[in-house]
């Protein structure tokens, strides 16, 4: 038993990097070219700048190899700090968070945050300040986002958040929104992808950022070898060479190494301070809003569904009792997230739903098979002799439903609707794919964004917990009063 | 004297299984008829036949001039002159569980004869009062007696004053002194000029109550 749990132990040390002979590094290949990507001859390697980079910082500290460890964009810093590998890099931006939380290295590539409009927009749009009331994308837990909540308060512009770089240039293209906030890079490469046409990269960037490596806060002595080999491939050439393969090489990568060279130590381009984490505070509220709102819009919905599947099952001909099965069991059967998929990207061909409006549909259509389900059973726990009772006085079968059979199986679905909505809430987190953001998304944002996870985990759950609480107190409540009276 | 209720060669099968055959009675105003029998000779099934709540295979019911023939129950809107005509009692009174004693009594006054909730209530305390549960018009169902239900069943299935009075074993959960409240209480039903059709296994009661026994036997 020992024995397993040493070699257990060991491997997963090996796996972590302290291997002396490789360089472990993280980062995100769904980023894609030229940051890092799969090979296409060899998808189980990864190739991109930042690949040589690591490979180059690997040489200069005397490591046989580079080992690539895949891990999301977002989570870098978390997992360099969990010792998951010994440097992030992927396009990994320069701010002093992350350089208050851990040890960064130099910054190695200086980039532009530019403007994706349309083409019709090209003579209109400048700037932020050009988009007021309008929906601007990017990436989110970035520069350019914190760039856009600025933007929001001084100009009045929209934030739209997404979790990757390529749909924020497909919506902007489908009309979904009215500009792209994105990495000089990620433009360009997205332009291309679409053969040069579809929307137009402005030449006035809106900031200056640069990419740097992310290491653990505890290995500065490392981080500062690193530092010394990078300014060595700025000097001989080989960090140009680099550049120059992945097209990425500017006159501004130049300058940036001089301005390096000369000096030991270089503040972030983008001014943010610590005030940031409590600028975070109001759009946490307005996320906050956005879940409940939401989330009970969705529920809405998804009882007046709810209540015409169950009474299509119950009362309908054999083709809708059918029908409305079958929804019900395809529903139930297939994930939330790819039926937000489905309706949001999927259906865009035929209908362009604004993500609001996606969001709430599926959510809504998802949670009404499961009420439906759940009236159903309600609906037959009704006792068949007062339905007949009710029969021999006169009603009609609609009149029963309402006035009899209704109301007392609302009394049996109050419990699990309660249950439902509750999970509906946190469920609700999962419409950040379709760039709504919501409480969640906000916290991640908030939590890359000063780099942990302790306060806005807190106050995350606290948002959650005060939103859901009194719900579950008023249903107890209800159950408590009625069940006295039921027979 | 034109029978109020009249059964004639009444048959039901389930599953090819006879459950009644041949069952022929009459009911005029103003006379209790007991319906006797062991359990599962199919008194209840007759009742139920004559609330249309179930089709029969042979036979002719007809209630004070409307008739049900044999084959399915007709559709429900097709049926209000009857719904108008017999009030039914269930065995376990199946009072709304959602509803308080006089708002079970008034709910078919407001929503089936358009009554307004003054003039429903009003006939529904008067019902209840009438029938010595005036008091216990505010309760819910789960707080009454066994008797106080039952008679909050009655004033319910009186309510919109049928002719006929069906009652499902009334006597199955009162005790002795109860049993002869409730045989007054339908004499004086009676005497209004309706007619009761009584399923009971409780000879005694029949013995005392009824103006007639009609005896159903298996086979």
């Amino acid at each position: 038993m020992i024995a397993v749990l040493a070699l257990c132990v060991a491997t997963t040390l090996a796996a972590q990097g302290r291997n002396a002979h490789e360089l472990v590094w993280g980062g995100d290949a769904e980023g894609g070219a030229p940051f890092v990507e799969a090979d296409p001859a060899n998808p189980s390697q990864v190739r991109g700048f930042d690949v040589e980079v690591a490979g180059r910082i690997a040489r200069g500290l005397g490591r046989r190899t580079a080992r690539f460890l895949q891990v999301q964009w977002s989570s870098i810093d978390q997992s360099v700090e969990r010792g998951d590998f010994v440097i992030g890099l992927s396009g990994v931006e320069d701010t002093p968070a992350r350089r208050a939380r851990h040890a960064v290295t130099l910054p190695y590539f200086e980039f532009r945050e530019v403007l994706a409009v349309r083409p019709e927009d090209r003579d209109r749009v400048h700037g932020l300040a050009d988009l007021r009331g309008r929906r601007v994308a990017t990436l989110g837990a970035t520069i350019a986002y914190d760039l856009l909540v600025t933007a929001r308060d001084s100009a009045g512009v929209i934030p739209v958040s997404y979790d990757d770089d390529v749909h924020p240039y497909a919506d902007l293209v489908a009309g979904r929104v009215d500009a792209v906030l994105l990495d000089h890079i990620i433009a360009q490469r997205a332009l291309r992808r679409r053969g040069d046409s579809g929307f137009t990269i402005l030449s006035q960037p809106v900031a200056i950022g640069h990419y740097i490596g992310v290491l653990a806060h505890a290995d500065s002595a490392l981080r500062d070898s690193v530092d010394a080999v990078l300014r060595e491939a700025m000097r001989d050439g080989s960090l140009e060479q680099i550049f120059r393969r992945w097209s990425v090489w500017d006159p501004s990568q130049l300058t940036l190494f001089d301005r390096v060279l000369r000096s030991s130590a270089m503040t972030p381009a983008i001014s943010a301070t610590a005030t940031q984490a409590i600028a975070y505070l109001p759009s946490l509220a307005r996320a906050a809003a956005v879940t409940l709102l939401v989330s009970l819009l969705s529920m809405a919905l998804a009882v007046v569904v709810g209540l015409a599947l169950a009474s299509g099952r119950l009362y309908g001909p054999v083709w809708l009792r059918v029908l409305t099965t079958v929804y019900i069991e395809v529903i139930r059967g297939t994930p939330l997230l790819l039926q937000l998929f489905v309706i949001y990207y999927g259906l865009a061909g035929v209908v362009r739903l604004p993500a609001f409006l996606a969001a709430i549909l599926a959510l809504g259509l998802n949670y009404a098979a499961y009420e439906a389900e759940i009236y159903r059973g309600a609906l037959e726990a009704v006792p068949r002799a007062q339905l007949e009772a009710a029969r021999t006085l006169g009603f009609s079968e609609a009149q029963i439903l309402r006035l009899v059979r209704g109301p007392q199986a609302l009394r049996y679905a109050l419990a699990p609707m309660t249950n439902d909505f509750v999970a509906l809430l946190k469920d609700s987190a999962l419409v950040s794919v379709i760039t709504v953001v919501e409480l969640t998304k906000e916290t991640a944002i908030y939590a890359t964004n000063i780099g942990s996870w302790v306060v806005p985990g807190v106050l995350c759950a606290l948002v959650y917990l005060v939103m859901s609480l009194p719900l579950a107190r008023l249903a107890r409540r209800l159950e408590h009063r009625w069940g006295g009276r039921a027979a | 004297m034109t029978a109020l209720l009249m059964i004639d060669g009444l048959r039901v099968r389930y599953e090819a299984r006879d459950v009644l055959r041949a069952l022929s009675l009459d009911v005029a105003r103003g006379e209790i008829v007991a319906l006797m029998g062991p359990s599962g000779v199919g008194k209840t099934t007759a009742l139920r036949a004559v609330a249309a709540l179930q089709p029969f295979d042979e036979g002719r019911i007809v209630v004070d001039g409307f008739a049900l023939a044999p084959g399915p129950v007709p559709a429900e809107s097709r049926l209000a002159p009857l719904r108008r005509r017999v009030g039914l009692v269930f065995q376990g009174h199946a009072l709304f569980a959602h509803l308080t004693a006089l708002d079970n009594v008034t709910l078919a006054l407001r929503h089936v004869l358009g009554k307004t909730r003054g003039e429903a209530e009003a006939v529904g305390e008067k019902l209840l009062t009438s029938l010595d549960v005036g008091a216990r018009a505010g309760a819910w169902p789960s707080q009454l007696s066994g008797g106080e239900a039952q008679r909050v069943a009655i004033a319910r299935a009186l309510a919109p004053d049928p002719a006929l009075l069906l009652m499902d074993e009334p006597t199955a959960a009162l005790d002795p002194a109860r049993r002869s409240t409730l045989g007054s209480t339908l004499r004086r039903l009676c005497d209004q000029g309706r007619g009761l059709l009584v399923a009971t296994h409780d000879a005694e009661f029949a013995r005392a109550n009824a103006d007639r026994v009609v005896m159903l036997t298996t086979g």
